[in-house]
């Protein structure tokens, strides 16, 4: 896959955004400045970016409880964001939803879930409603290998395919459901091969190969697009921290998290490829990188400096 | 004024809405060439085809879920489920989606999506079809919960159900799709919230649900013959639950009892119950009195099965009580 200087430099951008924002949330999370529980990307930072990139504006996705990096590759706003993660008034979701629910339905953004799995199915809706509706739009779904042995997916993909919705259902699969390795719970080699049993194309891409994966969900978005139906994409990732900030990780090693860090950090293999390419330079990427650090401390203090919501507002937004 | 049945009454209404907007749309089990399970969407796939006529497989948790998607992004989808037994499988869908999804996100998203299901016993399919699990739904802010018992509460509500941009339960009975009963010719609605004296009277009030308010009437023609005036009262929807109206029937009665299927036990009956007491309790001469299934599933057993749901005979026996006659 062969991209526009431009678009390379964007993708990595977006992926040091992600990574710095994550950085930063999980920082404050530790220092008790934020309240709950927030779910990390880091290590993901590709599949998100990738994909998206991939996606028009007017796409929708479908996100995790891990959705921050989501958010932000389809364009989320940072403020707007960590606004959300702080529950205050200015935040997404007005502080209702936090973390596991920020939602901008204007960027297509159809909200992050708290509940694994059930995304799917409300993704495979949209997508029936972009055909229905005649909308020349597709719907991606992000979703973990956890989720791929609900009840929910395997309705929603079989049912996506049934309908021939356009649909990408987009598994990032970070070999970890909380302490549950995806060798234990999930009996075959790849998710993608369940494609197989719904009739659809199946694939696996390397999850820390940016380009890579925006090619693969590029070939998904125009067969959707086409009115070929639905996809499934297994990008093999890591997910680098435990399931929440503060989790001990008592379930695997230190070597097998370091390993992931030295081999397959998507940043790290994006710039050594574009530097190769003599697309970006050691000092672009610096700055690049000072600039997403001034990004997030911005995006901090706006949430920092929002009120919290108005008490009245707790019955507010239940019913349209 | 035309007598139609209670099921043709849903199917006028889902034709009316399908015919005056695009977006909305038929999703479930076995509702196209079949034409449900009851026949409710008979001949609208024919009428409006398979692109707004789908037909799902047994797949509740997706239906409902893909209703809930449609519906984000701008549709309004009808969903079918075929028993409300059957809506246990679509639970998440439902609670933690569909009933959520616009608060969390602070107010974004509109979810103009109905859920339709039959409830109800009396037709010896036992434990896993019989139910009625309305008060699940009635605990769960976020939804509206709608109960018609004739043909035309049915069409007019159904209508403002689809119209309604936010998620409805709309809890139809099946012993009720048969029943006759008049509606008013062409376009009219009725109103989300609002109850309905089903037959006025001065001594007792009857709150009674969906086809329980059926029995409540005849009840009510018996225990007229004895002198009683009964006043039945229909909730209609039980989120919003028009208690307004119940009051004010309770002022003039000084009597209530409640009748539904489902269990007694955190049924509708218990909330109704509280909120009488916390606006009325002055005019009560008499404690609230509950007539609700017994609190056991739903027994296949003709007897038994009769034994497991109010009847007339013991919605009059429950009045004579509770006026202690």
């Amino acid at each position: 896959m062969v991209l526009s200087r431009e678009r390379s430099i964007e993708m990595y951008r977006t992926m040091v955004t992600i990574r710095r924002f994550e950085e930063r949330v999980a920082e404050l999370f530790t220092a008790a400045r934020l309240r709950g529980s927030v779910h990390v990307y880091i290590g993901e930072e590709a599949v998100a970016t990738g994909a998206c990139a991939a996606l028009r504006s007017d796409d929708y996705i479908t996100s995790t409880h891990r959705g921050h990096g989501h958010c932000i590759a389809k364009g989320g706003q940072l403020p707007r964001m960590m606004a959300e993660i702080y529950g205050r008034a200015t935040g997404y979701c007005k502080g209702k939803g936090g973390s596991m629910h920020i939602a901008d339905l204007e960027a297509g953004i159809l909200g992050a879930n708290g509940i694994v799995g059930a995304g799917i199915p409300i993704a495979v809706g949209a997508a029936l409603a972009c055909k229905i509706k005649g909308l020349d739009r597709v719907v991606l779904c992000f979703f973990g290998d956890g989720a791929s042995n609900t009840g929910s997916f395997h309705e929603a993909v079989n049912l996506a395919s049934v309908l021939k919705v356009p649909a990408i259902l987009l598994c990032e699969n970070n070999q970890w459901a909380v302490s549950t390795p995806v060798t234990y719970s999930v009996p075959i080699p790849n998710i993608a091969d369940r494609a197989a049993s719904y009739g659809i194309p199946g694939k696996v891409v390397d999850g820390s190969d940016v380009l890579a994966v925006y090619g693969t969900v590029k070939e998904a978005v125009d067969r959707g697009r086409a009115g070929e139906g639905p996809t499934l994409l297994e990008a093999k990732t890591y997910r680098w921290g435990g399931h929440f900030q503060g989790d001990p990780q008592r379930y695997r090693s230190r070597e097998e998290v370091e390993r992931a860090r030295r081999e397959h950090d998507p940043i790290a293999l994006c710039f050594a490829k574009l530097e190769a390419q003599g697309v970006l330079t050691a000092e672009q990427a610096e700055a690049i990188d000072s600039q997403a650090r001034s990004e997030v401390q911005a995006a901090v203090e706006f949430a920092e400096s929002s009120p919290e919501p108005e008490p009245a507002s707790l019955f507010e937004d239940l019913y349209a | 004024m035309a007598k139609i049945s209670y099921s043709q009454a849903l199917r006028d209404a889902l034709r009316e809405e399908m015919q005056r907007d695009p977006d909305v749309f038929l999703i479930g089990e076995d509702i196209g060439v079949h034409g449900g399970a009851f026949g409710v969407s008979r001949g609208l796939l024919e009428e409006f085809g398979p692109q707004r006529v789908i037909t799902t497989p047994i797949s509740e948790a997706a239906i409902v879920g893909a209703a809930a998607g449609a519906a984000v992004v701008g549709c309004r989808p009808v969903a079918e489920i075929m028993y409300m037994d059957f809506i246990t499988i679509a639970m998440d869908q439902i609670v933690n989606q569909v009933a959520k999804m616009r608060y969390m996100f602070g107010g974004k998203a509109r979810l103009p999506l109905v859920i339709r299901t039959p409830s109800g016993a009396g037709r010896g399919q036992a434990a896993q079809h019989m139910q009625s699990l309305e008060a699940w739904f009635v605990h769960v802010p976020g939804l509206k919960v709608v109960m018609p018992s004739t043909p035309c509460d049915a069409k007019g509500l159904l209508k403002s159900s689809i119209r309604d941009d936010n998620p409805v339960i709309f809890v139809e009975n099946k012993l009720l799709y048969a029943t006759q009963g008049d509606v008013p010719d062409g376009e009219f609605l009725i109103p989300l919230g609002q109850a309905e004296v089903k037959r006025p009277g001065r001594d007792a009030t009857v709150v009674a649900t969906s086809r329980m308010v059926l029995l409540a009437l005849s009840a009510a023609d018996r225990l007229a013959e004895e002198g009683i005036e009964v006043e039945v009262i229909d909730p209609r929807t039980l989120v919003p639950l028009d208690i307004e109206a119940i009051v004010q029937s309770v002022k003039r009665t000084n009597h209530v009892l409640i009748v539904h299927e489902a269990c007694e036990r955190g049924g509708v009956g218990a909330e109704i119950v509280a909120q009488i007491q916390e606006r009325a309790f002055d005019w009560l001469d008499a404690p609230i009195k509950r007539l609700a299934n017994p609190n056991v599933p739903i027994p296949f057993a003709r007897n038994l099965e009769a034994l497991a749901v109010p009847d007339e005979g013991r919605i009059a026996s429950a009045v004579r009580e509770l006026l202690g006659r």
